[in-house]
């Protein structure tokens, strides 16, 4: 007999549809009030969501279309999950359907949000606070590239997420997938003593003009660029990215001049590149148009088919530093100008934040251990007198919901009304008086956001991993966690030199959590013993955050996941009884050299318990399942590689859906006009396979198919000959009519028809092998 | 007013007598066993963030949650997926499962002593604010269907419902009771 809640369980069944029941409710009530660009990419991406599930976009094209939105994957959404015991499928209720190739519809997944050089308000942290308690799992994650990610999200619910931060001004296009990501920029521009000058409008000048930029969709792998406001600090970390913009300054008669030291073709990755000064004084001025040539170049030229050696470090290893910049110079003499390269930075030199509060001395310490620490290890104090900065450390980049609202009332009432996330997963709290940070410390207890030791040993960095990462190895949170755990007992009393370390943990080679530029870094790798998998971490010395990510560490030995805080203790150890005064641990690290370190370590990688003896050896931090690397999936870091010629065809085909759409809903007129701007849209994709200067210009448009396809009869149909392609004409030499309901479905018709024309074509074109690319 | 997205909590009986990082075995065992029905997916863990969601068994359909919110531990369960029916069918399901849930994690905490909840308090809230904005009418909708939807199940109307008046906060209530309620009758 069942038991009511089991009945109660059967008599409400799961409706179908979204996950969410209140998706159309949002997007009624958010109607009119996103900005129109914004607007418009979510309806895309929210038909092109409805176009996948009728089938009728491509596995891999539907993959990178939602990743260019921010939309991830996460761990286990293939579809099956290893227990502890076997692996089980899970058995999602839309059956086989799939988001993207072996990637199942209902599996959880992950939304990254943008946040430009980490730079936030107090309604985007409440938004955000919501946004994590009704879709998530009510935590907010700080990345280590300043943006959030929201977890265990189900692809339904991304549309109504987007609109919902578009509302308070962010984004998610672009935070993953092939693609510029996020520009980061270092949290204390504008505030810090020690920089040239205030790099942010910069940053956000840069973010703006790459964003959704045509010339920014053809990039064979992820692009990130970075600010920084010195070289000597780790803030923008500028010599580990794609663009690194370093302020800098240079008086020319009489007069200082802005600019910036400019090194491109950085990149962690499994093997990690230094970056290359392109230009050691790059002219703002130049900064958007040679930004925009690289991309040009890089979509190009970059590789895309071996994605392990697609980032932008290869090409400029390949070609070399001089032929790249000869290639990216060349490239920017041929653009034409572009009134956003000087529009975006109108009043850069002169923006600056304004405080609220009157400044004030920092009060001294006072009886409480917590605050007097907190004093010494989150403050540091502007270079606006009497104004300091606030570090909030976060335990592992996670904040809750409750918190990020108390955090909101908090950045209202003591600061101008920003906050910056930081790479190293905290928040930093700016123009706070002196005068205010007893209160404020009280606040932010009150929540328990004022831990001190920002930045220090405690505050350790990690990616995801194996908590909800399909590359993850072995679980950098869980390692993280007990570190955390051990050291929180001890800290305060280690030597000064050792509490002042980085350590950072990727749960896999590929350096999510910045192992390379740690002090102590650490990576997930696999290993066999006694006949089982057993989680191991690289131990990674020798790297350098401070010069902006100076120094690479190397791995130096693997040893098992929980031997690790013993090797952290024994290398910590070691550290203090033979550095010499002052030395730093990467300097240390170099003069004693890795094999002293390594045979410090080396019993700690054999002599395994017998299985039986010590399961817990065999599983990993904080997950009692018996370790396995079989849930290790296909990542989409990498993205799918999808022409340009494809992403356009798609967008064609959801064009003319979405005319049908209007149509049904009784909207004639846009119905018909989308007819026209679906074959415009494929008809430009054509060709830009030719011409890559295409503009968005319909006469353009027209001409151009009509010298490159028409006249040449390359669209022709071997039975219609070219029917379908005189739909383009007609309809171009009828834009603006007034359409009736008959014509519009008409119009609708033929487009539809135009685009199969095109797809005809450039089949034909590939069978028959011949040049699908031809530069004019 | 349609309200989804049921949420119930059921508060730990006096202080937590069990360490948190029992719970990351136990609803891996969950899952293994297939104890809950629906399809449940994986464990995640957050102990590290003070008065956060602790750990959590994310499910499809819902996700169950030893949860630290507001610094009380309790279990709670969040309705995920849309359910048919009507609110008093949504109310019953989200209370049925989440006390269904308790029973099932002091049976498995038997071993540390057992896991007791209070039997007089727990929380219901909506975790949809399109359907239901934490405004004084949404409550004065809410209110009297909430009231007699406790009234049946308790069996009587001896118990006090207070608002969660933050409207940052989610529509939903604090039920205290003036005589203790059987976990099993709710079920």
């Amino acid at each position: 007999m069942l038991r009511v809640w089991e009945q109660a369980s059967l008599a409400c069944q799961v409706g179908e549809g979204d996950m969410k029941a209140s998706t159309t409710l949002w997007k009624e009530r958010l109607d009119g009030k996103l900005p129109q660009a914004l607007g418009d990419e979510i309806d895309a991406f929210e038909s092109e969501i409805e176009l996948r599930r009728q089938g009728k976009v491509e596995d891999k094209v539907f993959a990178e279309t939602r990743l260019r939105r921010g939309a991830y994957g996460q761990r286990y959404d293939n579809g099956h999950r290893h227990d502890g015991k076997k692996t089980r499928q899970l058995a999602y209720p839309k059956g086989k359907n799939t988001k993207g190739p072996d990637t199942v519809w209902d599996a959880p997944g992950m939304l990254r949000i943008k946040i430009p050089y980490g730079g936030m308000n107090p309604d985007q942290l409440e938004v955000l606070a919501d946004l994590a308690e009704e879709y998530s799992d009510g935590i907010a994650h700080v990345t280590t590239r300043q943006d959030f990610q929201l977890h265990f999200v189900h692809l339904e619910d991304t549309v109504t997420l987007m609109r919902r931060l578009a509302a308070v001004g962010i984004t998610t296009r672009e935070a993953c997938g092939n693609s510029v990501r996020n520009v980061t920029g270092c949290p204390y521009a504008g505030v810090c003593p020690d920089e040239a000058f205030d790099v942010t409008p910069y940053a956000r000048a840069l973010s703006k003009f790459l964003l959704g930029h045509p010339d920014a969709q053809n990039f064979g792998r992820k692009f990130k660029p970075t600010f920084s406001g010195c070289a000597q600090h780790a803030c923008g970390l500028a010599a580990m990215h794609d663009l690194g913009y370093t302020a800098v300054t240079r008086t020319v008669d009489g007069k200082e001049e802005r600019g910036f030291t400019f090194v491109v073709g950085g990149g962690l990755g499994a093997v990690p590149h230094q970056a290359k000064v392109f230009d050691d004084f790059l002219d703002p001025k130049e900064m958007l148009p040679i930004a925009q040539a690289i991309a040009r170049v890089f979509g190009k030229h970059g590789e895309k088919a071996n994605r392990s050696k697609a980032r932008m470090k290869f090409l400029i290893k390949k070609w070399g530093l001089d032929k790249f910049k000869e290639e990216v110079l060349a490239e920017r003499k041929s653009l034409s100008d572009d009134p956003c390269w000087t529009e975006y930075l109108e009043g850069a030199e002169q923006e600056q934040e304004v405080p609220t509060r009157p400044p004030g001395a920092m009060a001294a310490p006072n009886g409480s251990e917590k605050y007097n620490r907190w004093l010494q290890g989150n403050i540091r104090p502007q270079r606006q007198v009497g104004y300091f900065t606030v570090a909030v450390a976060l335990p592992l980049g996670d904040i809750t919901p409750n918190q990020l609202r108390g955090l909101a009332d908090i950045v209202r009432e003591f600061t101008p009304g920003t906050i910056r996330t930081t790479v190293e997963q905290n928040f930093i709290i700016r123009w706070v008086s002196g005068a205010d940070l007893p209160a404020l410390f009280a606040e932010l207890d009150a929540i328990h956001l004022a831990e001190p030791g920002a930045g220090n040993i405690l505050d350790i960095v990690a990616c995801p991993g194996t908590d909800t990462c399909k590359l993850g190895i072995s679980s950098s949170r869980g390692l993280a966690m007990e570190l955390r755990r051990r050291l929180e007992e001890k800290c305060y009393t280690m030597d000064e030199a050792v509490r002042n370390l980085h350590i950072k943990v990727s749960g896999c080679f590929n350096s999510c959590g910045q192992h390379h530029v740690a002090d102590i870094g650490f990576y997930g790798v696999g290993r066999m013993i006694n006949g089982y998998q057993v989680p191991h971490f690289q131990v990674v010395l020798g790297g350098q955050w401070e010069e902006n990510a100076g120094a690479f560490g190397l791995p130096v030995v693997a040893i098992p996941s929980k031997r690790i805080p013993e090797a952290l203790d024994r290398i910590t150890d070691y550290y203090i009884r033979m550095r010499q005064k002052g030395e730093r641990f990467n300097v240390f690290a170099k003069r004693v050299g890795k094999a002293q370190i390594r045979q410090l370590l080396d019993d700690l990688t054999g002599n395994a318990p017998a299985y039986d003896a010590d399961r817990n050896f065999y599983s990993d931090w904080y997950d009692p399942r018996e370790y396995s690397t079989d849930d290790v999936g296909k990542g989409e870091c990498a993205g799918e590689v999808v022409s340009q010629y494809q992403f356009a065809m798609t967008d064609a085909e959801r064009m003319v859906f979405d005319g049908q759409l209007l149509l049904e809903s009784g909207d004639v007129q846009k119905a018909g006009e989308h007819g026209l701007s679906a074959m415009l849209k494929a008809a430009k994709a054509l060709v830009q396979m030719r011409y890559d200067d295409i503009t968005d210009d319909p006469d353009e448009i027209v001409e151009e198919f009509k010298e490159r396809y028409y006249d040449t009869q390359l669209i022709f149909d071997p039975f219609a000959k070219g029917k379908f392609a005189t739909y383009l004409f007609v309809a171009h030499e009828a834009s603006g009519q007034t359409f009736t309901k008959d014509t519009a479905h008409e119009r609708l018709e033929e487009s539809q028809l135009f685009i199969e024309a095109v797809h005809g074509c450039y089949n034909r074109m590939r069978m028959a092998g011949g040049s699908l690319s031809e530069q004019n | 007013m349609e309200l989804q997205h049921v949420n119930v909590k059921f508060f730990v009986d006096g202080e937590l007598a069990v360490e948190p990082v029992r719970f990351i075995d136990i609803f891996h065992r969950w899952i293994q066993d297939d104890v809950m029905p629906g399809l449940l997916i994986d464990v995640a863990d957050y102990r590290h963030v003070p008065e956060g969601p602790g750990v959590l068994l994310v499910g499809h359909e819902a996700d169950y949650c030893m949860d630290c919110t507001h610094g009380r531990w309790g279990l709670r369960y969040n309705r995920k997926a849309p359910l048919d029916g009507t609110n008093e069918d949504r109310f019953a399901q989200a209370l049925a499962s989440a006390a269904r849930a308790c029973l099932q994690m002091n049976e498995d905490c038997a071993a540390a002593g057992g896991l007791a909840f209070a039997a007089n308090e727990l929380e219901l809230f909506i975790n949809d604010r399109a359907f239901a904005p934490n405004t004084a009418e949404t409550w004065a909708a809410v209110e009297p269907e909430l009231r007699a939807f406790f009234k049946d199940r308790l069996g009587h109307d001896d118990f006090s419902l207070t608002h969660h008046a933050d409207p940052r906060a989610r529509c939903g209530a604090t039920l205290k009771t003036g005589q203790a309620f059987d976990l099993p009758s709710l079920t």
